[in-house]
This record gives C-alpha cells, sequence and structure tokens, in this order.
C-alpha cells in the first residue's frame, strides 16, 4: 500500500475526522450524506443526484472492483450513470488500493483524481454515519493542508441546471415517443426506456415539452430541493391538463407532486440505500427497492384526484404517487436501480403498458 | 395472516456430522421459540440430548428418538399434530419429511407441512427436475445428465467432455461427489457414488469459476428478500462447506451482484418456497455468465452463517412465515421498530473460514475438494479484510497466530499445495508471499481472485516493515496502529518485532500489551445492527476492532456483568455439549439478577444468539481479547469452565493477570491439568492410577515397559505422522511406533502409561462447592477402556456396576473435591477391574456428558454449578442414581463415510464427530433408540462376523448364537469361523480381501450389499491384519453398510435387536419418563 497523506473532513457542529487521501487532494465543500449501499461506488458516484454533496459509504471495503471501461452503447457510457463523477468528496473506511475485476478499466483512486474529486479512507465511517443521524446533514467540508474553504449549502443551488443536458437530445428509434425532462437524469433510465421499443427524447430541466409531439412524459431524479425547479413544475401543470402518461422517478415524483398541488420537506437524514422497503399501498405486495433522496413528498398534501401509490414500510414516509383516473404515476424510490435491486423495474412495463392503452383509446 | 395450527412437530437433525452440525441446533432453537412466541405446542424430535433446542425451556415435548420416518410416524399416532417443520433440522429431517410424504403418512395423519411445500423440495433435490424446472424460466444450469448406470455415466462423459464432475443425488453435503479428468477415475467415482444413491449426475466442470450464495427468504405474499450474499475465497471445486467464505460477496460489481440476487428471487418464487432457501452459482470470472449449482430448500450451514453475518434471524423469520406471516408483518428483531421486510445493510466484513481435525485419523487424504470434511467453523467480524482473516486463522485454534508468524509448514511444496489444496493451503500462500512468489502466480496456481491476494499481501509486506525494528520503544505508532488494523495480535508483534522465542511468548506478548496501552492503542467496540447505522439500535450484537475510533456501546463497570467464555470452533473432542454448558451457564447467570457477557466466535451456536445473553461478543477467545473486553468490562468475574478446553487453558494465563475468575481456583485447576502434580497428589490422597512416566530416551521407555509389561499407552509430544497416541502391545510394535511416528528427547518427551485390559471405564460428572460435593452422576462405558470416552457408548445410570465400586468411585470423588477445593464443575474418568478403582483423568471443568447427565437424571448440573461459581447458596439435589425407573445412553455418531480412505476403527484418540443420548425403559430399549439414531439398521438376515483376537471371539459367541436362533445368516472370516465350528455356531466361510481368487469373498458380499451388518473387530498392528480389516471396514462405509468395530458394543446390539424389535422400542417423551 503506497503512503497516503493527510486529509480531514471538518464539519458544521465543529467535528474533525482526520483520514488518509486517496483521490484528488484538494479542499472541497457540500452537504455531507451517507449510503448504506454495499455495492455500485461507480453507479453512486456518477449519479447526478449527487451533485453538491460529499458521499460517506458506510460499507467499509470500497475501490475492490475499480471502475469499469468506457464502453459505450447508444451514445451512452454501458456502465455508469452520466458522464463524469458528481459527488463533490468521497469518504471510505478502507480503500482498496489494488483491484480486481475482469471489466475494470483503472482503480477508482485513478478515476477520483482525474475527476478532480477528492478522496478520504480510514477514517471511521461508522461514528461519521451516526452523527450524520442524528443530527441530520450537515453540512461539511473536506480540507487539505494549507488551503481552507467555505462551507456550502446545495440547497440553495438550481443544481439540475448544472448537470443535465443543455439542448434536446434524441436517443434510439422505438415506436413510442417519450421525452425525458432531464433535472439530472440517470442513464439507466434511458437504457430501462430504450429496451422497450422507444425514441427518448431528453430535454433539459426547464425546457417546455408541453407542445412537442409525443406519447408519454418521463420526469426524471435528480438532486437538490424541487421547490427551486419551478418551470419544470409549470410544465409537469400544463401536461397533467393532458391524458399522456406520466410517470416520474425520485425528484420527478417530488415535482409531480408538488405540480398537483402536494408539499415537500426535507427528511432528517434521507433515504440513500439499497434497501428500503416499500408496500404498494392496499396490497400486500412489498418491494426492496434503490432510493437516494433528501426531500420527499407530504402524502397529505396531496389534491383529491391524487392517492398515494406505494409507502415506506420503515418510516411510512411516500414512496410514491398516482392520478386516480389519469395515467400518471411516480415513484421516490428509483426503479432503474443502478445501482441496487432491481424488483422494481416492471414499471417501466407498466408505462409502456400506459402509452399503448393511450394509443389505442 | 396466522394459520390455525395448534400443535406443530419440529425435526431436529440428531447426532452432528460432517455436514451437518451444530447449526441445526441454532435453527431449530430459533423455529421453537418463534413458534412458542405465536402459542403454538411444540413436539420436537431429535436424539441429540446435548443440544440446546432439547432443553427443557424450549420445546413443550422433546422425544429423543430418531428421526426416521417410522419413529416420526409413532409420535404422529400418539401426539395428533397439526402441523410439520421440516426445513430446520438439514438434510437428515428434509430426507424424512420427503419419506414420509412420499409413503402418505402425511396425508394419512393430516399432518400439514409448514412453509416450503415438499412438492417444491423435491424439485430441489432430484437434480434433473431441478435442472427442467430452472430451464423453465431461463435459468442456466450446469451441463448435467443424470445416469443410473456406470456405463451410461462413460456414455454421458464423452458427451459433455472432461474434466467432468460426479454427483450422487439427496446426500449430505456433496457426498459421494468429486472430480474425473478421465473414464479411469470416472469409473471408480461413479461405483462409489451408486452405493449412495441409485442416480448420479455427470456434469460440466467449472473449477476456477467464483462460487457465490444467496439467502433468500419468501413469504406465502410472493414477497422475497435476499438476506445476504456470500463469496467463497476458494473458487469452485471446493466445497463451500470447505471454503472459506466471505460475507458480503467482495469481488462482485453492482450488475453482477443484482444479477445473481434478481435470478435468485426468480427461482424461488418459481420453485415456490415458503420460508428460506440458499442459491448458490458459480459465477465465470471472465464475463457475466454463470450457473446455479444448488438450491437448498432448507435452513443451512449458509444460513446460520447468515444469520450471525447479519443479525438478521432467517430461522425465527423462517418459522414465521411457515405459520402464514407476510414478511412485512413481522419487525426487525434488531431495531424493533423497522421491518423484517428489509435487506440488512452491513458495514463491516465477515469470514467464515473452516476447521478440519484430519489429524485424528489413519489413512485420510489430506486434500480439500468437492465433498465435506471439515468438522466446524468459525467466524471472524472486522473492518477491513486483513482483520478478518487473521482474526479467523487464530479462531480455529490449530495453533496458528493468524496469517502470518506462524512455524514454518511441515513437509508441504508450496506450488503443489497451491493447485492441489489441502487444509493447509492459506497457510501456503503465506509461505509463497514470503518467498517472494507474486500474486499473479500465486493466482494462476490456486485461482483465488487476485484480490483476496492482494490483501493477503498486504499483510505479508507489513509483516517486513515491522521486522525491521527490534523494540517496541523504536517502533513507531503509526506502524503499530496499522498493524493492528491488519489483525496483528500482539503475540505476532511480538514474534515480529521483538523476535521473542518460543519459551518466552506470554512474557512477549504482555510486554506488547503493556506498550500498545501506554500509547493509547487499544481496540473498539461496534454494533452488528443490520442497518449499517442507518437507524438507531440497541443492540447487544458485538464485535472488536481498530478500524474505528468510538465505541457504539457504554460499558457499566458495576461489577455485576459476568463474563462466560464460549467453546470456539467445534471440533473433534468439543462440540455442542459444551455451547449446552455456556447457554444454561448463561442463562443461569441472567436469572440471578447478573448481565451476561459472552464470548464466542463459532456461528453454528446458540451461545452466539444475541437474545441468549445479555452482552455478546463475537470475537476472539485469545488472551489478548478476553483482557481487552475484561479491562472494558470490569466484570465480577469469568466463567472458564463452561466451554471446554479453550476457556480452561486460559484460566491460569488470566489469573496472572488479576482477572477474577468465578469457580475453583485456577491453581488448583492447574494442579489438575499437569500431569506431574496431580499425579503426586493421587499419591497423597492414597488413590491408584495407572503407572506411568514422562521419557526423554528410548532406552528409558524400554526400561519402564520392563517394569509394568505390556500393553502400553504411547503419548508423543512431538508426532511425525500419523496418531498422536497409540496402543501398543509388544516390542515390535514399540519400536515401529517410536521410529515411525514419534520424536523422542528431551525437548519432546513422550509419556508412556501402563494399559489395563478388560477394564471398565466409569465417568463421574460432578459439581461441587468449597470441596464439597453437591451433585454428581456415575456412568459407565460399554466398551472396555481403551476407546476414548468420546467414542464410547455411555450408559446412565449404570448398570452393570458393582455397589461397591460405585460407593469406592464416590469416596475417591470427595477426596479429590476436597483437595481440590473444587468450586464449580468437574468430571473424572476412572478404570475400574475387580473393584480395584484407578483415576485416569480428572477436569476441573463442565465435561462433554453434562447436557447427558443433567437430562437423563432431570437434575441440570450447569445451573448449580454456576449458582456455586456466583457464591450463590445451593442445596443438594434430593435425587440419586439409584432412583431411576429408566436407562440413558450416549452413543457417538461418527462421519468415517465423508472422510475418503480413514480407517473407520476406535482407538484412544476420539474420531466421532457428534453423538446422541436416548432413554429407554431398559437398556435394551435404549441401545436401540441409540444406535438406530446414530444411523445402524437393525439387520434383516446376513450378518458377517470377523472378531479379531480370541476374547473378542469369546465375548461375541453368546451373540452369534442368538443371532442363530432368530434365524439370521451368519458369515464369518477365517479364525471366527473356525472358532464359531467348534462352539456349535453355524457360519458360511468369506475369504479374506487378499485372496480374491477365493469365493465366496467378504469383498465381494460387501460390494453386492449382500450384508447387512458388519461386525470387524480389529486384531493388532500386523500389516497383513491391518490391510484386510481394513478394506472390509472401508468398504463397509463406502458400500453404506452398518459397521461395528467393537465387541461389547457388537454384543450390546445383538442382544438388544434379538431381545426386542422395533414394535417393543418405547414412544416416550422425555417428561413420561419420571
Amino acid at each position: 500500500m503506497p503512503e497516503a497523506r493527510e486529509i480531514k473532513l471538518v464539519l458544521e457542529d465543529g467535528s474533525v475526522f482526520v483520514g488518509k487521501s486517496f483521490g484528488c487532494h484538494k479542499s472541497v465543500a457540500g452537504e455531507v450524506v451517507f449510503n448504506t449501499a454495499m455495492t455500485g461506488y461507480p453507479e453512486s458516484l456518477t449519479d447526478p443526484s449527487y451533485k453538491g454533496q460529499i458521499l460517506v459509504s458506510t460499507y467499509p471495503l470500497i475501490g475492490n472492483y475499480g471502475v469499469p471501461s468506457k464502453e459505450t452503447e447508444n451514445g451512452i457510457p454501458k456502465f455508469y450513470e452520466s458522464d463524469r463523477i458528481h459527488i463533490s468528496g468521497l469518504i471510505v473506511s478502507d480503500y482498496s488500493f489494488e483491484f480486481s475485476h475482469w471489466n475494470a478499466g483503472h482503480s477508482l483512486s485513478e478515476w477520483l483524481v482525474q475527476n478532480e474529486v477528492p478522496g478520504i479512507f480510514d477514517i471511521d465511517t461508522r461514528e461519521l454515519t451516526k452523527l450524520l443521524r442524528d443530527k441530520g446533514p450537515l453540512l461539511g467540508k473536506i480540507v487539505v493542508e494549507g488551503e481552507d474553504v467555505a462551507f456550502y449549502n446545495p440547497d440553495n443551488d438550481n443544481l439540475a441546471a448544472m448537470v443535465c443536458t443543455t439542448e434536446p437530445q434524441v436517443y434510439g428509434n422505438g415506436k413510442h415517443k417519450i421525452v425525458l425532462v432531464d433535472t439530472g437524469a440517470k442513464y439507466n433510465i434511458l437504457r430501462c426506456l430504450l429496451k422497450r421499443d422507444t425514441t427518448v427524447v431528453r430535454v433539459p430541466w426547464d425546457y417546455d415539452f408541453t407542445k412537442d409531439d409525443y406519447d408519454g412524459i418521463m420526469l426524471s431524479n435528480g438532486p437538490g430541493n424541487p421547490a427551486v425547479y419551478t418551470q419544470t413544475i409549470e410544465n409537469i401543470k400544463k401536461a397533467l391538463q393532458g391524458d399522456k402518461p406520466i410517470f416520474g422517478i425520485c425528484l420527478g415524483n417530488q415535482l409531480m407532486g408538488i405540480a398537483a398541488g402536494g408539499s415537500t420537506h426535507k427528511l432528517k437524514y434521507g433515504h440513500r440505500a439499497h434497501n428500503h422497503p416499500v408496500r404498494k399501498v392496499g396490497t400486500d405486495t412489498c418491494y426492496i427497492t434503490s432510493q437516494n433522496h433528501g426531500f420527499v413528498l407530504d402524502t397529505d398534501s396531496l389534491a383529491k384526484d391524487w392517492e398515494p401509490l406505494f409507502v415506506n414500510i420503515n418510516d411510512n414516509t411516500n414512496e410514491g404517487i398516482r392520478h386516480k383516473s389519469k395515467p400518471f404515476f411516480s415513484t421516490q424510490f428509483h426503479p432503474e436501480a443502478s445501482s441496487g435491486p432491481t424488483d422494481t423495474e416492471f414499471l417501466f412495463d407498466e408505462f409502456i403498458g400506459l402509452i399503448e392503452d393511450y394509443k389505442n383509446k | 395472516m396466522k394459520k390455525d395450527v395448534k400443535k406443530v412437530v419440529i425435526l431436529g437433525s440428531g447426532a452432528l456430522k460432517i455436514g451437518e452440525a451444530g447449526e441445526f441446533d441454532y435453527s431449530g432453537s430459533q423455529a421453537i421459540k418463534a413458534l412458542k412466541e405465536e402459542g403454538v405446542y411444540t413436539v420436537l424430535i431429535n436424539p441429540n440430548i446435548a443440544t440446546v433446542q432439547t432443553s427443557e425451556k424450549l420445546a413443550d415435548k422433546i422425544y429423543f428418538l430418531p428421526v426416521t420416518p417410522y419413529f416420526v410416524e409413532q409420535v404422529f399416532k400418539k401426539e395428533k399434530p397439526d402441523g410439520l417443520l421440516l426445513a430446520f433440522g438439514g438434510q437428515t429431517a428434509l430426507n424424512c419429511g420427503v419419506q414420509l410424504f412420499e409413503q402418505g403418512l402425511l396425508e394419512k395423519y393430516n399432518v400439514e407441512v409448514l412453509g416450503t411445500p415438499v412438492k417444491s423440495i423435491i424439485d430441489t433435490e432430484d437434480r434433473e427436475i431441478f435442472a427442467g424446472k430452472l430451464a423453465e424460466i431461463d435459468v442456466k444450469t450446469p451441463k448435467s445428465i443424470a445416469v443410473t448406470s456406470v456405463n451410461d455415466a462413460l456414455k454421458a462423459a464423452e458427451k459433455i467432455g472432461y474434466p467432468i464432475i460426479v454427483r450422487a443425488a439427496y446426500t449430505l453435503g456433496g457426498m459421494g461427489s468429486g472430480f474425473c479428468s478421465g473414464p479411469e477415475e470416472l469409473k471408480m467415482r461413479a461405483d462409489n457414488a451408486f452405493s449412495y444413491s441409485g442416480q448420479i449426475l455427470v456434469e460440466e466442470s467449472l473449477k476456477g469459476w467464483k462460487e457465490v450464495e444467496y439467502e433468500v427468504v419468501r413469504d406465502a405474499y410472493n414477497n422475497c428478500i435476499t438476506v445476504c450474499n456470500m463469496e467463497n475465497f476458494d473458487p469452485l471445486g471446493i466445497h463451500t462447506g470447505e471454503s472459506i467464505v466471505v460475507a458480503p460477496s467482495q469481488t462482485l460489481s453492482n450488475s453482477e451482484y443484482h444479477k445473481l440476487r434478481e435470478l435468485a428471487i426468480k427461482i424461488v418464487r418459481h420453485i415456490g418456497i415458503v420460508g428460506e432457501c440458499n442459491v448458490q452459482y458459480a459465477l465465470d470470472p471472465y464475463s457475466e455468465d454463470y450457473r446455479v449449482i444448488e438450491v437448498n430448500a432448507r435452513l443451512s450451514r449458509s444460513s446460520a452463517l447468515a444469520s450471525k453475518a447479519t443479525g438478521y434471524p432467517l430461522a425465527f423469520v423462517a418459522a414465521k412465515l411457515g405459520l402464514g406471516y407476510g414478511l412485512h408483518e413481522l419487525k426487525n428483531s434488531v431495531t424493533k421498530v423497522t421491518s423484517a421486510f428489509f435487506e440488512p445493510a452491513l458495514d463491516y466484513v465477515v469470514c467464515k473460514i473452516p476447521r478440519w481435525d484430519l489429524n485424528k485419523f489413519t489413512g485420510v487424504s489430506r486434500q480439500i475438494g468437492s465433498s465435506m470434511k471439515s468438522v466446524g467453523e468459525i467466524m471472524a467480524i472486522g473492518r477491513t479484510f486483513e482483520e478478518v482473516i487473521q482474526k479467523g486463522l487464530r479462531m480455529v485454534g490449530q495453533g496458528m497466530h493468524g496469517f502470518v508468524g506462524n512455524q514454518p509448514l511441515k513437509d508441504k511444496d508450496v506450488r503443489t499445495e497451491l493447485t492441489e489444496p489441502t487444509d493447509q493451503r492459506i497457510f501456503a500462500i503465506a509461505e509463497a508471499l514470503e518467498q517472494g512468489m507474486s500474486v499473479d502466480e500465486i493466482h494462476e496456481l490456486s485461482r483465488i481472485d487476485r484480490w483476496f491476494l492482494e490483501k493477503l499481501k498486504n499483510i505479508t509486506d507489513l509483516k517486513n516493515k515491522l521486522g525491521e525494528y527490534q523494540t517496541l520503544e523504536s517502533l513507531p505508532d503509526k506502524l503499530l496502529i496499522e498493524a493492528k488494523k491488519l489483525g496483528y495480535s500482539d503475540f505476532q508483534i511480538a514474534r515480529t518485532v521483538l523476535k521473542t522465542s518460543n519459551l518466552k511468548m506470554e512474557e512477549g506478548l504482555l510486554e506488547v500489551r503493556a506498550h500498545r496501552k501506554s500509547r493509547n492503542i487499544l481496540p473498539i467496540v461496534k454494533q452488528i445492527d443490520t442497518m449499517a447505522g442507518e437507524f438507531p439500535a440497541q443492540i447487544n450484537y458485538l464485535y472488536m476492532t481498530y478500524n474505528g475510533s468510538t465505541h457504539d456501546v457504554e460499558f457499566e463497570k458495576d461489577g455485576l456483568s459476568v463474563v462466560v467464555l464460549g467453546s470456539g470452533a467445534y471440533r473433534i473432542g468439543s462440540s455442542v455439549e459444551f455451547d449446552w454448558c455456556s447457554v444454561n451457564a448463561v442463562e443461569t447467570v441472567n436469572e440471578q439478577g447478573f448481565r451476561s457477557v459472552m464470548i464466542n466466535y463459532n456461528p453454528e451456536t446458540v451461545s452466539t444468539d444475541y437474545d441468549v445473553c445479555s452482552r455478546l461478543f463475537f470475537d476472539e477467545l485469545t488472551l489478548e481479547r478476553v483482557l481487552d473486553i475484561v479491562d472494558l468490562e470490569a466484570p465480577k468475574g469469568v466463567v472458564i469452565s463452561m466451554g471446554g478446553q479453550i476457556p480452561n487453558n486460559l484460566a491460569m494465563r488470566l489469573h496472572r493477570q488479576n482477572v477474577p475468575i468465578l469457580g475453583t481456583s485456577p491453581e488448583d485447576i492447574d494442579r489438575a491439568e499437569n500431569r506431574q502434580k496431580f499425579s503426586s497428589l493421587l499419591d497423597e490422597l492414597g488413590i491408584d492410577q495407572p503407572r506411568w512416566n514422562e521419557l526423554t530416551s528410548i532406552e528409558d521407555i524400554y526400561a519402564f515397559v520392563d517394569e509394568v509389561g505390556f500393553p502400553v499407552l504411547v503419548r508423543p509430544s512431538y508426532v511425525l505422522s500419523g496418531a498422536a497416541m497409540n496402543v501398543v502391545s509388544n516390542r515390535d510394535e514399540l519400536q515401529h511406533f517410536l521410529e515411525l511416528a514419534a520424536n523422542v528427547s528431551k525437548q519432546y518427551p513422550v509419556v508412556v502409561s501402563e494399559f489395563i485390559e478388560q477394564a471398565k471405564e466409569i465417568e463421574i460428572d460432578a459439581v461441587a462447592c468449597n470441596g464439597e460435593v453437591i451433585a454428581y452422576a456415575i456412568s459407565e462405558h460399554i466398551e472396555f477402556a481403551g476407546v476414548h470416552s468420546g467414542d464410547a457408548t455411555i450408559v446412565f445410570p449404570p448398570q452393570k456396576l458393582y455397589v461397591e465400586t460405585i460407593r469406592r468411585v464416590k469416596r475417591i470423588t470427595r477426596k479429590i473435591a476436597a483437595a481440590l477445593n473444587i468450586s464449580g464443575p468437574f468430571n473424572m474418568q476412572l478404570l475400574a477391574k475387580d473393584n480395584d478403582i484407578k483415576v485416569i483423568e480428572c477436569n476441573l471443568r463442565a465435561s462433554r456428558s453434562f447436557p447427558f447427565v443433567s437430562k437423563v437424571l432431570k437434575v441440570n448440573f450447569i445451573d448449580i454449578a454456576t449458582r456455586v461459581m456466583l457464591g450463590l447458596p445451593v442445596e443438594k439435589p434430593n435425587k440419586s442414581l439409584f432412583e431411576l425407573d429408566y436407562v440413558g445412553i450416549k452413543a457417538p455418531q461418527f462421519s468415517f463415510a465423508r472422510l475418503q480412505k480413514a480407517d473407520p476403527v476406535l482407538g484412544v484418540d476420539m474420531a466421532s464427530t457428534g453423538e446422541v443420548g436416548c432413554i429407554g425403559d431398559n437398556i435394551h430399549d435404549a441401545v436401540l433408540q441409540s444406535m438406530l439414531s446414530v444411523g445402524y439398521r437393525i439387520p434383516k438376515k446376513n450378518v458377517l462376523i470377523s472378531s479379531g483376537p480370541l476374547r473378542d471371539k469369546i465375548e461375541l459367541l453368546s451373540a452369534a448364537r442368538m443371532l442363530m436362533e432368530k434365524g439370521y445368516n451368519l458369515f464369518a472370516t477365517g479364525g471366527t469361523h473356525k472358532f464359531f465350528q467348534e462352539n456349535g455356531v453355524e457360519t458360511t466361510l468369506l475369504h479374506w480381501p487378499d485372496e480374491p481368487e477365493k469365493s465366496p469373498n467378504t469383498m465381494e458380499y460387501i460390494r453386492d450389499k449382500k450384508l447387512d451388518l458388519v461386525v470387524n473387530i480389529p486384531k493388532n498392528l500386523t500389516k497383513g491384519e491391518l490391510k484386510n480389516g481394513y478394506q472390509i471396514r472401508r468398504s463397509s462405509i463406502d458400500f453404506n453398510i452398518p459397521l461395528i468395530t467393537n465387541a461389547r458394543l457388537a454384543s450390546a446390539f445383538i442382544n438388544a435387536f434379538c431381545k426386542m424389535s422395533m414394535d417393543d422400542i418405547s414412544i416416550k417423551s422425555w417428561d413420561e419418563y419420571k
């Protein structure tokens, strides 16, 4: 193992964790959040929803299988969730300098350096996690010697604008035309749609798609506070006047909820895991889901035409909503997984089914 | 939604055997707890009397009967249950359940199988149906052809292409399975496999692929979770029970992990599991290609491991699901607020390492492969792989100190060891790395993933860095911390830095400890909470690590906690009985208002179930770790007498560090443990013992033998090859043994003892308080002395001891208890010949037979002993062995079938892997129950007797007469045939294996399975005799014919089944014996 330089994490409550540097050796600030997943660091690091956040992995051994090749398919990378790392910094307990995997292109450390993202290892991530759990998400900064930075709260910024596509892009050539409203979409949403005979038009967060020709709307995941994205909400409101199917994921669930008259609040410390249980409301059918969100929709705030679709079994928070008569539904969790369990990928089939029903009407 | 069931029968797994061990005590106990919580009346059938599940506080009714359809049917008749649980007793229970179903008995008695339906079980057990089932949902299984003859097997192999693997259907842990690289090998393997099963499979070999397992749970609502995945360190080709295993998987990407997870759920749904199921995969190391290699529709060794690895109580939940609950209707028993429908997130890594005891057997191959040979396992928890592998290798308890810092391997070629692994492979990797072999080369030879090897190399690299320092003062703290983070023990650091000599290790490691403490380099206590810290958890399930900076729990240090040291890895000589003792001690500690603190690391135990104690440290039982815990807990004291020899050996060492030891003082323990001191004590007390001496030269040995006469028992302290102990009966044998097997010198003395033939062996288990005996139980062995007490068949209360003998034993016991001022449990073994009593061994701790005598006498010796140790008042139980109106028998279970080539013979070294204990109205009743429980069958018609020395021939004569009168066909080998003829017993002569041209031949009869019972008594150690006898014994095992190798036991068994039939066997529950 090579010698590593000292680097530290400073939290807004004054706590300091000293560790060793394995990424880009520089100082950054952001919101510190933890994720309890045991696999999928290449996917998480490239997930635009993490924009502005410093990510703590509770699973201690990270870097084991390196990072995958840059191979592309349908114009997007095959193994990543976007074109670059979006987290501001990575914090782990035990970094594997040596990696081993048939599909690995290079090490996690090299990749962090290329993307100019710092990484810390050799700190007590369980202690840090418990602190974040008890105090809620804290602002924090990774500091290298002689280079201090100010704390930064990403919730005040329009993060989607920073991570989304700048102009409409078309993918695939299938029979259903879907508008993907990119507020920070993960590529696996695109892949899940393209697998199902679709043409996907990926549009920027504030793009007014309502006058375009399309069969369905996909509201993507994304970072930050949903209340910031007023233009997106306005566009969704317009779409809700119509009858074309809409499927929202994560931030998409919150935006659809707000567009339908609801409100959101910030969870104490968010859901970032591969093991969150949800139940389909009114049934005994349950799913294990992949989650990554800090804000959540207030179920009670929904307008009367709407109803909860899924609920979190652990804390009863909202996990999805649907319109009582129109083909609109959304989930707070990630049916596209990547990373995480694939139990709910069938929702994409249901979405396509709604589109077919709509077309056959 | 709960089903309406009121009374449920639970099938246990019987005696511990290779492939089916303590894990089923754990899963069965959990199932019983779950049912009781629901108010269901529980009836347990399990002859394993040493288990926790057969204790009075668990099941409502317990039958110590064989787990076979006949006996289960009798229990059905009597108990009229409405439900049956068969997924909690391993393959034994599952096979029994399938037979009950096929014989229509479930329907006949209107008993519903709770959980996975039998039909689904059959789908997973019959490989052809199984492959077909999976093909229906496009899930890949290895290319495989089922055949029923050797010829078809050869054809199938041609089609698939060598190398291939042969598997027998319906067997425990891969028995009869193996790789074949060509037709010759296949012929042999197939022959053998057909002796276990009518159907075998010829399959494509996936040697070198990764092996990955998932533990899946499904409820009746079709909700599924995977509780844990695990990755084998050893690639496919080595049975998962023989592999080092880590959880969660380490080298799988997210896409691989979830692809296999998704498939596992798909399979489990398609098969229709309700409860728990294990899916094993082979995964191509160069792509995402995979094969499903096995599905176990029951709780398994892996599921017990997964439960301990995650904190998710799989068996408990599976039992609830069997009652009809949905996962979402149950709570996570760790957080108590979140749902049981979730998948544990680990923030640590665990490593399981098997423990083998192959040196206990003569002739056995040490290679590990597709069939299981290990007898136990350990689990290590930590936050780096280096930490867990080093902890784990220490826990295995075979004199290793971790990955490095061990004695060099003896007579091993590193490269051969890497390609053809034995139980020593991991240490061969250490040697290879120390010799400078590259990770790539080790990978090429072993096919072990480079990731694991790189981590191991980190350990070796650090050793080299540490070695550059000579003193602790010069060693930088940074380096010392790094060493601890990589799992180095103080011992390893002493050896590497201080270069402490072997003789001064204790001082060395204590010096490291003192230095470390002065520098504030201390381990941290972390919780296992199933949620990686996401939710607050009041959980007492703990481990220690150096990869952390704050404790998860606070320590009261109020002197109200009592630390109980557990038994460590199951091994030959120490297994579930010590877990029973530990659990009972913990229960008494709890009941008496103290907080119990358990330390143990065996994932197959109930003592490591976190709901048993106030605080569980799933960690090492080394001096270092116990001191670490004592420092944090500041307990009232430590109980070292419940977990067998591992904690017992710590007594003096802890005492020297001023740790309060509860019970008998460590100095007195030492007086019993130390051969010399104990011998002098016996002399002082005027108690007889066999003459013995510790000798350092061959001449002295001969001189001593001239004095005491043959036979003698020889115990070398340094063994070159073969057994550690042996009885020799003449000069030639002695010479042979000393030259070939042992090293004799000042450094390695040999203990020679007089060996008394035809003596009865007697055991006494007792509890004393301040030197006064409070409770005792005297039992006798059926076999004469010379068979290890762990392999002997023990009768309690004794049926054939003189009253005078019993009186003398009691007198001796009282004297010794007083002389050693015993406070707590102890056990003695004695020899009796014509009322002459000699003491052969004394252990001031609980023994293997404590659960047996406690349960037969219905007086809990451990409870009494624990009260004594806590300093509480105790009363003498008012029950004595003379008042019992029934008989208990403890019989050993051997696993020779698993240990290819091992000579299935009993001797002074223990060879059994488990035991049963049955109770009957008389001795025949109890003998039959216990023999049937360990796998014997009452012979139908043909019995072969090959009876060895004259006295054994005489011993067997009346049994042979009885067989003849009962109409059995008797067969005998040369001498026996002649002897029987002269004494009026008709037998058919079968020729010896080394006269293959002569017919009828023993080998032909065994191969054609014409014999229903083989009695073969080893005569002496001459080569010809050994070869013939060995062949008969070994092939009997290989062809699954019941074999008895002791004349006294054979007599007892034959007597029993001649005097009573199956129908006469008592079907009585434990509480009916009053």
